[in-house]
């Protein structure tokens, strides 16, 4: 225990990231549930308002923050060291310090509900609806407000992102392996790199904001509060800032973590690696500046609405160069479909969908219609759960082995896989058409409108089966660590420096980090030593078997 | 905290009627068509897109399937024109529905003539919404009545957080917020009732904030802007004078505005009875459903501000009695 709380290894420090999420996960999913049957049939009772208006807050804010960031960030901080050659993070204690402020974060929105009641005003805390006069708490703590909890724990975890984004950055730019040029970098650390890079700039925006919102509730300054002068938008300016980038925040790692599988289960090098890692620089770029097509039904100037929807349509550009790579990838390849392939292509169909129904809002007068509707809720879980969750799937089943020393159950697998695809369209897919017949977003209950509720009873059924996927895949992570097949160094015949190494890797990495000599260094290893056995061989006089 | 005795409270829209399958698909004004015609073209597109992502997925699903054992596939470095290709391909795509988008949102949103002076001002509140049209000085809540056949400039603010206003059926969607003054262009083909609802997350009672537009022939539009003019007439009948007595005893008009006068923290009463709704188009407005209403605004909507008033049975008759006389 004390070693698990005291430790500066980054794996081990990468496993407890990756746990708290699963914790958080858990929590955030059951509160969905609980949405969910609310909402399973029109003018329902199970949760009144209140309660209903604290899930959705808290479901938002555990998913984005204590569940979407750590898993992520964790996984890079296990991951990059490995992958780059190196025997830990550059700032060992930074990183443990980063890893703590999430739990404590965490912990401190959470005990809200106990002490005032959770946070009403939705994880975008839009002023003048987050200012004391309007969610104020009445626990024991006087008239202090969830949101005065979610501010501040917020801000602690933010605090912990950007130590982490620091950390990774400084880990890639300086402790690479000899050989290991940015050219032949894997493209997950490229990938992480702009990760790192965002977090390190948006999230800096978001905690600005949350301070000026903790002073406007409790010190009377008037930043968001418009009867003292302060601006709303000025409110959704900062957060968009902030929220805008979070998104590639949550999907870059996901881009990172398809980009290594695909090519291994293809057996063939990715496509384009110049394109994957450019792209996901452009995303990147691009990314920081479309902020306010979440503002279209602002009602800002039209010159300002333009600008933005431009250049948010033009995302759509470099993230098609993605998948395209992925598919380039697969084609021509030989294709070996275990899970982490199978969730795999699942993550390109689902994101797809997702994206696309992102490129509606980015035309700004769809947005004007479908904003703030059931289509939001549908697009933004196909980007998230068909997209990053997907891909934390795959990545799961690629790197547990790594991770523990154990395979984890194809045949399990399979059934997470099916029951989640059939969950997340069963859930999702239907409440695009909600959008379209006018069912707005963040409502605890709703008449019984045209069609509503059937497609809200088979949204719920969809969601039963999609949390009946993660029962399965928490059983096989159980079960596997136990009885799971012995994985071995390398399982999948992978090629990056992470399977050089005993699985689980040794605490300080690597005995002798091996040759970096191209983009697939065991690859090319291999092929070194073949060779040279080749010529060693022939020197003997004798015949060469292939 | 939790609510244990919510299950207590279920109360049942009833206005369901006024709204079709599709909303979004129904235009009834030359802006909304504009909207729905482009969303169709753009589904249509991305479903296409969709397909052909999926054909190559399921392609190379067959034709590369692999075995363990097989030998590595030769290696293939990328085309510089194939990279080229699908870069800008979507591109052109883009610039399409780009420019398409430019000349719906001409169509739907286009800037008012400086100095124009909105026919209606729609301002949101916690949880309703109040209607003034500034040349003739009436005042609604929660049903905006424009004429037929032209757009209707509308301005849109809030008294309180942010909220915003969305009738599928005839215009965009556009935030209120407080501070800030914007406008939309409100347009009918036809005579009809058309509803609205709340779009922006705006506390408690989010989900019971809806509203009716009714639009009229010119003619109709008039009538009814005169009768809202005319101050109702006074209270006929024992009870009915006797719920104007409670009314005056219990300060309903510290909050609601009533002939001119009065609070400005919820709808005005003077002609409720010619309005179809209350509580923000929750419930038809019938005697049954004012008394439901009058006994527990809670039990209704939880969070309303209005407080129950611990009225006993023969207020509640006598206060409805006066109040359904006010057309
Ligand atoms: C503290 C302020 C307050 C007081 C005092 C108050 N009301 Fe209200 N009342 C409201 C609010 C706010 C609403 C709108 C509720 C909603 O729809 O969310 C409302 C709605 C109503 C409505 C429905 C109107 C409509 O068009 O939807 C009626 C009728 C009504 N009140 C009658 C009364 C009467 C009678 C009294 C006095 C006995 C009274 N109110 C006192 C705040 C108040
Ligand atoms: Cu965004
Ligand atoms: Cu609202």
């Amino acid at each position: 225990m004390l070693d698990w709380a005291s430790t500066v290894d980054h794996k081990k420090i990468g496993i407890l990231y990756m746990l708290t999420a699963l914790v958080f996960f858990v929590i955030g999913g059951l509160e969905a549930l609980a949405m969910r049957i609310q909402l399973s049939r029109p003018n329902n009772t199970f949760l009144g308002p209140e309660t209903y208006n604290q899930l959705f807050t808290m479901h938002g804010t555990t998913m984005i923050f204590l569940v979407g960031m750590p898993l992520l960030i964790g996984l890079a901080i296990y991951l990059v060291p490995l992958m780059i050659g190196a025997r830990d993070m550059a700032f060992p204690r930074l990183n443990a310090f980063g890893y703590w402020l999430i739990p404590f974060g965490g912990l401190l929105i959470y005990f809200s509900f106990f002490a005032t009641g959770a946070s009403t005003a939705g994880w975008f805390s839009y002023p003048p609806l987050s200012l004391r006069n309007y969610t104020l708490g009445n626990g024991p703590f006087g008239n202090v407000g969830g949101v005065d909890y979610w501010s501040i724990g917020l801000l602690i975890v933010g605090v912990g992102s950007v130590a982490s984004a620091i950390n990774l950055i400084a880990t890639i730019l300086l402790l690479r392996a000899p050989g290991m040029g940015f050219g032949r970098m894997p493209l997950f650390c490229w990938l992480i790199f702009v990760t790192a890079a965002l977090i390190l700039i948006a999230i800096p925006a978001l905690n600005a904001a949350l301070v000026m919102l903790f002073f406007d509730r409790r010190f009377g300054t008037a930043f968001f509060d418009p009867t003292g002068g302060g601006s709303p938008l000025l409110w959704q300016n900062f957060f968009w800032i902030f929220g805008h980038p979070e998104v590639y925040i949550l999907i870059l790692p996901a881009f990172a973590i398809i980009s290594e599988v695909i090519p291994v289960f293809a057996r063939k090098p990715i496509y384009g690696y110049e394109f994957v890692a450019g792209s996901g620089v452009s995303i990147g770029l691009f990314g920081l500046f479309v902020w306010a097509h979440h503002m279209f039904a602002a009602g800002l100037s039209q010159g300002v609405t333009i600008w933005f929807g431009a250049a948010s349509m033009l995302i759509a550009v470099p993230t098609g160069v993605k998948i395209f790579n992925w598919i380039g990838t697969l084609w021509g390849g030989s294709l070996r479909f275990r899970t982490p392939l199978l969730f795999a292509l699942a993550f390109i169909l689902q994101f797809t969908v997702g994206g696309l129904s992102g490129i509606v809002f980015a035309t700004i007068a769809l947005d004007w219609q479908l904003t703030d509707t059931y289509f939001v809720v549908a697009h933004l879980h196909y980007v998230l759960f068909g997209g990053t969750v997907f891909a934390v799937f795959a990545g799961t089943y690629y790197w547990f082995p790594k991770f523990t020393g154990r395979m984890l159950s194809e045949r399990l697998g399979r059934w997470h896989l099916w029951l989640a695809v059939i969950g997340l369209n069963a859930t999702f897919f239907v409440q695009h058409m909600l959008g379209v017949m006018g069912m707005p977003r963040r409502v605890y209950t709703y008449g019984d409108f045209p069609g509503w509720a059937l497609a809200n009873g088979i949204s719920t059924v969809g969601a039963v089966i999609l949390g009946s996927s993660i029962v399965v895949f928490l059983w096989n992570m159980y079960v596997s660590l136990r009885h799971g097949d012995i994985a071995g160094d390398n399982p999948w015949d992978a090629w990056t420096l992470e399977w050089a190494t005993t699985s689980p890797p040794q605490p300080e990495n690597f005995d002798t980090v091996p040759p970096v000599l191209g983009r697939r260094p065991l690859y090319e290893l291999t092929a070194q030593r073949e060779s040279a056995n080749r010529r060693q061989s022939v020197g003997r006089g004798q015949e060469i078997v292939l | 905290m939790l609510e244990p005795n919510w299950a207590a409270a279920a109360v049942v829209w009833q206005l369901t009627e006024l709204q079709g399958l599709l909303p979004v698909f129904e235009p009834a004004s030359p802006e909304a068509r504009a909207l729905s015609e482009l969303l169709f073209w753009v589904s249509i597109l991305c479903a296409a897109i969709l397909l052909l992502v999926g054909v190559l997925i399921v392609d190379a699903v067959i034709r590369y399937r692999g075995r363990e054992g097989d030998l590595d596939p030769p290696a293939k470095t990328a085309s510089y024109k194939v990279e080229i290709a699908w870069t800008a391909a979507p591109v052109v795509l883009l610039a399409i529905i780009f420019g398409f988008t430019l000349r719906t949102m001409g169509l739907v949103n286009p800037d008012p003539p400086r100095n124009a002076t909105p026919e209606v001002v729609i301002r949101g509140h916690q949880w309703w919404w109040e209607a003034t049209y500034p040349a003739s000085g009436v005042v609604t809540a929660n049903e905006i009545h424009i004429p037929v056949g032209r757009m209707v400039l509308a301005r849109i603010e809030s008294a309180d957080v942010v909220h915003d206003f969305w009738a599928a059926n005839l215009a965009r969607k556009i935030d209120m917020i407080p501070g800030r003054e914007n406008f939309v262009w409100l347009q009918a083909d036809t005579a009809g009732t058309y509803l609205g609802r709340c779009a922006e997350y705006c506390g408690t009672q989010h989900a019971h904030m809806h509203f009716l537009v009714i639009a009229q022939e010119d003619s109709t539009f008039a009538a009814w802007q005169a009768s809202q003019l005319e101050r109702p007439a006074a209270p006929s009948g024992t009870l009915a004078t006797q719920g104007l007595a409670i009314f005056s005893e219990k300060a309903c008009l510290s909050c609601h505005s009533f002939g001119g006068t009065g609070g400005n923290a919820a709808p005005d009463l003077t002609h409720l009875a010619s309005r179809r709704t209350i509580a923000a188009a929750t419930l038809t407005n019938t005697p049954a459903n004012l008394a439901r209403w009058l006994r527990n605004p809670g039990a209704i909507k939880p969070g309303a501000t209005m407080p129950n008033f611990q009225l006993h049975d023969g207020e509640i008759a006598a206060l409805v009695a006066y109040l359904s006389g006010l057309r």
